[in-house]
């Protein structure tokens, strides 16, 4: 026998009936699809909606809330955004974007019809369905009604199976405000929109305060039984749910029905590249979504 | 397992039936430090005089055969606003590795938990480790490694054939058909009871020769409990978080990504680059937040993840105790001595 090596073809030789998570060509393969709105919504944020342009791939691409994907512009750069749409839509997607740096100061300047490459979805999200038959406080500062948005979808699109629903939405300024225009919306769907800024301008007839203020007075004097049947998603910086949590800690909201969104930086999303990493734990697989409880036992989360 | 001796000289003719249809990579003698210590580096050879089985531990592992410190995930070419996807997992020929001490076989094994048998598992890795053969060598223990502690002082599996020298012949164990085959090309023969003598014999000699010892009981409960330990500070205070250690380790795969276009602009590529975790914009985020901002915080995590994190994940340590980040850090910060100030709660 000749002494020679034989070249081995990973991608071949593997079974064919791989799931997405294990299959080693999934790895770096990126759905092509386009931008077919970009909306915005204030000085820094745009609301983008993605569709992906292969039909095949439109249809099984799925997600649940509080999933994240990455999303590559050629030469320019790959991040990581939250899905901010609702779960119910195969195959389009919208995210709600800061203008932050390299890719998100360039998406601001494409529009409609560009075609981007998005890679995902990548985590786990919040557990809408053991949540069925409760009472949900969706509580988000800042950029973190993005986020949001997506359980906010489910929801609605699910609002028999829900209780109370209450949004308590804290921002800096009304000029900060996102999704102004489903407010109403939101409300019609018996969904209880508290919202409440740091600054008031002029023309602001709402609350003037910090978000937890709100919080204070939605869970002031309930009986045993709300505070027992309630879960609570948590998005916003760190700062925030650090606070919030203690919160509704103190008022015996169990920790493990408080979800929140974690934010750390990531450079790949499949458990590869490190940098997500909150002591030993990997954000982009054991995350982004975690309970009040496992945050705790987390080293340096919060 | 299969065992069998060949004359000393036999691996010359194996290295030369083996060269003329393969690519090998083996330790060389790159240079001499200042105390004219010979200074060793894997490199692909193609003459078996120049590589030195005796070697001590290359300043770098073989790292960049299977994991590049610049590798293109992905190319693109840009079309008129349009853009098509190229993605080559930069692997197209075998490699063979021709001396790699257990430690260094060892880390590969680590390395395959987490890139090949973890969720999505990598195939820029997997397509180049599928593609080693690997000669590994019994090693002479040098004062600065550790192995043993870290139960890496023998390699079980991970390789295709291991040579330990008996004196005047090698001992071989031969674990795949491949090297099996390739075998077939030189005069071996069953080992004799004076050949396990002598291989017994030269194994507790190298025994002996350890002599770094990390007390690893319990390690990752006492990382959980002294978290806030004074000690992380002090090292902290040393470390120039210049991310030497990263890059001198074998099992360290932390990577950024980054897009650039090409200067034609009709292209663009995505790299991979390895990043170490004592570098400051490792977890620092948009909006400018950094989780890791202090040297001390970031030093710390990267022993966490080697000694707390991986243990809790695949059951054992991600350090094989080869000591390189300590020879190679300007600070001289040591794995041995930074366990052994946490478990003692004070800096020697
Ligand atoms: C799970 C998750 C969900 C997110 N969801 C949203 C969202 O819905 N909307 C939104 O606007 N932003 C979101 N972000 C933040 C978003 O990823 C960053 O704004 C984006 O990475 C900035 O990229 P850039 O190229 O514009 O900035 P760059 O020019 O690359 O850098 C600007 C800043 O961003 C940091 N950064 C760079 N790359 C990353 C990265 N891969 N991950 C995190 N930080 C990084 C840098 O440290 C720097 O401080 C999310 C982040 C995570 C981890
Ligand atoms: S430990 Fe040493 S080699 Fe590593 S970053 Fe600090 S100074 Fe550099
Ligand atoms: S941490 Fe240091 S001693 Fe451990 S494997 Fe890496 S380089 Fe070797
Ligand atoms: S984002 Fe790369 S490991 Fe989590």
């Amino acid at each position: 026998m000749k002494p020679e090596l034989k070249f081995t073809d990973v991608i071949s030789q593997q079974e064919k009936t791989q799931k997405r998570k294990n299959d080693l060509s999934s790895f770096e393969y990126t759905y092509r699809a386009e931008i077919t709105s970009a909306y915005q919504l204030t000085d820094m944020e745009t609301l983008y909606r993605l569709q992906i342009i292969n039909p095949d791939e439109r249809r099984r691409f799925t997600f649940i809330p509080g999933q994240f994907l990455m999303l590559e512009v050629p030469g320019i750069g790959e991040a990581p955004f939250s899905i901010s749409s609702s779960p119910s839509i195969h195959g389009e997607v919208e995210l709600c974007i800061r203008k932050a740096g390299n890719l998100t100061n360039y998406l601001s300047k494409i529009g409609r019809g560009a075609v981007v490459g998005i890679r995902g979805p990548f985590g786990t999200g919040f557990p809408m369905e053991e949540m069925h038959g409760q009472n949900i406080l969706l509580i988000a500062g800042g950029l973190g009604l993005a986020p949001l948005r997506a359980p906010i979808a489910y929801v609605q699109e699910n609002r028999s199976h829900f209780k109370e629903v209450n949004i308590i939405y804290g921002t800096k300024s009304p000029a900060h405000l996102l999704f102004t225009y489903q407010y109403d919306l939101w409300s019609k769907d018996d969904i209880n929109l508290n919202i409440i800024v740091e600054k008031a301008d002029p023309s602001w007839k709402g609350s003037v305060g910090m978000l937890t203020e709100t919080l204070l007075k939605i869970l002031t004097g309930r009986d045993d039984a709300f505070y027992s049947n309630t879960y609570a998603i948590v998005c916003g910086p760190p700062v925030m749910f650090k606070f919030v949590c203690s919160m509704l800690n103190k008022f015996h909201i169990p920790m493990q029905k408080m979800f929140v969104s974690l934010e750390r930086r990531m450079h790949c999303g499949m458990g590869k590249c490190c940098r997500c990493n909150v002591g030993s734990t990997y954000t982009c697989l054991k995350g982004p979504v975690f309970d009040y409880w496992t945050v705790m036992n987390l080293k340096e989360a919060i | 397992m299969i065992f069998r001796v060949f004359e000393k000289k036999e691996l010359k003719n194996f290295f030369e039936v083996l060269t003329v249809h393969n690519r090998i990579v083996g330790p060389v003698e790159a240079g001499r430090d200042k105390k004219n210590n010979p200074i060793y580096s894997f490199t692909e050879v193609s003459d078996f005089n120049n590589i030195k089985l005796d070697y001590t531990t290359t300043k770098l592992p073989a790292k960049r055969y299977f994991l590049p410190f610049h590798e293109d995930l992905s190319t693109f070419r840009i079309d008129n606003g349009d853009w098509q996807k190229t993605i080559d997992y930069n692997a197209n020929q075998p490699l063979i590795f021709f001396g790699l001490h257990p430690c260094d076989i060892n880390a590969l094994n680590k390395l395959d938990k987490v890139l090949l048998h973890s969720v999505y598992p990598m195939p820029y890795y997997a397509a180049k480790r599928k593609n080693m053969f690997i000669i590994g060598i019994d090693c002479v223990p040098q004062p600065f490694c550790f192995c043993r502690s870290m139960g890496s002082d023998t390699a079980l599996h991970g390789f295709d054939m291991f040579i330990t020298d008996l004196g005047a012949k090698f001992f071989v164990e031969i674990l795949t058909d491949t090297a099996y085959n390739f075998l077939k090309n030189i005069k071996k023969e069953e080992p004799r009871e004076k050949d396990h003598v002598l291989y017994m014999k030269a194994v507790s000699e190298r025994n002996k020769k350890f002599t770094t010892k990390v007390d690893t009981t319990d390690l990752a409960k006492i990382l959980d409990m002294e978290f806030q330990s004074e000690v992380w500070k002090q090292w902290g205070d040393k470390c120039l978080a210049c991310g030497t250690c990263s890059n001198a380790c074998p099992t360290c795969y932390c990577y950024g990504v980054e897009e650039t276009v090409d200067i034609d602009l009709k292209g663009a590529r995505k790299t991979k680059m390895l990043h170490s975790c004592n570098l400051i914009d490792f977890a620092e985020v948009a909006g400018g937040h950094n989780f890791r901002a202090e040297r001390h915080s970031r030093l710390k995590y990267r022993y966490y993840h080697k000694h707390r994190g991986f243990v809790e994940a695949f059951e054992e340590s991600l350090c094989v105790g080869c000591g390189r980040c300590g020879e190679s850090c300007l600070s001289g910060i040591k794995v041995p001595e930074v366990i052994a100030s946490v478990r003692g709660g004070k800096v020697k």
